[in-house]
């Protein structure tokens, strides 16, 4: 077991007028190797609660769990959590700060105190890793397409070596075609290096092609926690709390309830073509 | 970590005196610091203390919240009180190795510290109850006679307003790009005075770029928005003087004759 949540509670503002709650009883396991979509709305707590995974967040009450051991112990090395917990924020313009990609994705193996060497041998490795084509290698970051930009920023956090990669909102302000070249890219970062990935999104459409497990987040609490299928089944709740299922699922649901024999839990289009096929061809 | 500053904050809540025009609250608290240097005898302080009394309950803002501001200048408090207390000549009353207290020294000391607390928690009320756009909209108005000499009075309160608009933004920000270099191994708490300097680049170089872009957006938006300056601008809310507001100057200027009558002429 890698990560796992006990009864977190994180009160924002605390003993203030403006108190409120954004996380009230998480209970997670994430096992090693998963891969995981959190969902939720803006101001469902899912980015709350990713920087309690790496402790950049100490939890009001409850307790986190690395490997076994607690980690908002004060004797716990926080800097090597943080190395084996890789946190891509967001926006790549709040990390990147240097004169060249390779310098930037330098910082965090430096960081870890390796020695130049290694230090450069990593961050090699993290760019080739992300697909970043060698031409931008010693150009300014700031000159990168939003898309390269976010290539450099994920390598900066796998240069590393970590064994969690937690992306926050990747494709976020991305088009289609840079939206999926990123998702691609992580699926292959997952399937080569072997590591746990946790995808934050708000849109299912992203990650329901790509993820073995989805839970989703409604109020600073889990509401779902499951496999994609079994939570799409739930897709009349899905849209109160204003989230929806994929498109797919609205497709098969629709033809199910025209009395075409499919079943309606099928997650990708992929899925979803064989199986109303199989109807077809009968 | 960075949440914690209060001073200069806005406390949103609804009162009466939220609700007076910000003019009257620039000039009376201008008033109150003033008076504070009238009165030099502790019935004057006492006035000073009941009249903040009541504009705390009046603003409804609650006394935990004001104090909690107050800690950020603590140290200056501290400072300015012991090299009162030891500096002073006059008659001495106690005498530790080569540090002695006066007694002329014991009465500054304290005579500095109220005055220091009581102004600060004035002008903190005035900025916990107004927004810092009706600040700055209070102080455009106020300064409008300037005009005449060419004072850019629209511009400068342009300017003040943006600025103070994007405090909260770059705190945020400052917040965000830490915990991004955090998560990279950055270490912004330990190390020396150079280490810790070095460390901060991370920090600086995309603060400043988010900066730059943010002023750049806004210029445009402005631009796009057909913005020109001060010269036959009306206002949304322009501010009028309401019968609350004489009220209020009323009550202020009762108090400066108060603290005049009693601070300086009864004894």
């Amino acid at each position: 077991m890698a990560i796992i949540l006990d009864h977190i509670n994180y009160i924002y503002d605390a003993d203030t007028a403006m108190a409120h709650a954004a996380l009230s009883d998480i209970n997670l396991a994430i096992p090693d190797g998963q891969f995981i979509g959190l969902i939720g709305h803006t101001g469902s707590g899912k980015s709350t609660l990713i920087q309690h995974l790496n402790g950049l967040v100490k939890p009001t009450s409850g307790n986190v769990y690395y490997n076994g051991k607690d980690i908002n112990d004060p004797d716990f090395n926080k800097k090597e959590l943080r190395a084996k917990v890789g946190l891509v924020f967001q926006y790549p313009e709040h990390q990147l700060f240097e004169t060249d990609c390779f310098a930037d994705v330098c910082f965090g193996p430096k960081n870890l105190g390796l020695d130049k060497k290694e230090v450069e041998l990593r961050a090699y490795e993290a760019l080739k890793m992300v697909g970043l084509p060698d031409e931008y290698f010693y150009q300014s970051p700031f000159d990168l397409s939003g898309g390269q930009k976010r290539r450099v920023a994920i390598a900066g956090v796998i240069a590393m070596k970590p064994e969690v990669l937690i992306l926050d909102e990747p494709t976020a302000g991305l088009d289609p075609k840079g939206r999926d070249e990123i998702l691609d890219l992580i699926t292959s970062l997952h399937d080569k290096m072997g590591i746990t990935v946790v995808l934050v999104s708000h849109s299912m459409e992203d990650v329901a092609n790509y993820v073995e497990r989805i839970i989703v987040m409604n109020k600073g609490k889990v509401m779902f926690d499951d496999l994609p299928k079994n939570v799409f089944a739930h897709y009349k709740e899905l849209e109160e709390v204003g989230l929806a299922a994929p498109q797919v699922t609205y497709v098969m649901q629709e033809l199910a309830a025209a009395g075409i024999p499919v079943t309606t839990d099928a997650t990708t289009i992929e899925e979803a073509r064989t199986e109303i096929l199989k109807d077809f061809n009968k | 970590m960075l949440r914690d500053i209060t001073l200069g904050q806005y406390y949103q809540t609804d009162s009466i005196i939220h609700k007076l025009d910000p003019r009257v609250k620039i000039v009376t608290t201008l008033m109150f610091i003033v008076s504070l240097f009238i009165v030099d005898n502790f019935i004057g302080y006492i006035i000073a203390a009941l009249f903040l009394i009541m504009e705390i309950k009046l603003s409804k803002v609650p006394v935990k919240f004001i104090f909690k501001g107050m800690k950020s200048i603590f140290f200056l408090l501290m400072i300015t009180m012991l090299f009162n207390l030891f500096l002073t000549p006059g008659e001495a009353i106690i005498q530790i190795w080569k540090l002695t207290i006066t007694r002329e020294g014991l009465i500054l000391a304290i005579r500095m510290g109220i005055r220091l607390i009581f102004l600060i928690t004035g002008s903190s009320i005035m900025t916990l109850t107004t927004t810092p756009n009706n600040l700055t909209d209070g102080l455009e108005k106020l300064m409008n006679p300037l005009k005449k000499v060419h004072v850019p009075v629209h511009e400068i309160s342009m300017m003040m307003s943006i600025a103070l608009r994007f405090i909260p933004i770059l705190l945020e920000e400052t917040d965000k790009i830490m915990k991004a270099q955090i998560a990279r191994g950055a270490d912004f708490e330990s190390g020396s005075i150079m280490k810790r300097a070095k460390a901060l680049v991370p920090l600086l170089v995309p603060l400043f770029i988010s900066a730059f872009r943010r002023a750049n957006d806004l210029a445009m938006a402005m631009e796009a928005r057909c913005y020109r300056g001060g010269d036959g601008r009306t206002k949304m809310k322009p501010l009028i003087y309401q019968k609350r507001d004489y009220i209020a100057y009323a009550v202020v200027l009762l108090y400066i004759v108060l603290c005049i009558v009693i601070g300086r002429i009864l004894l």
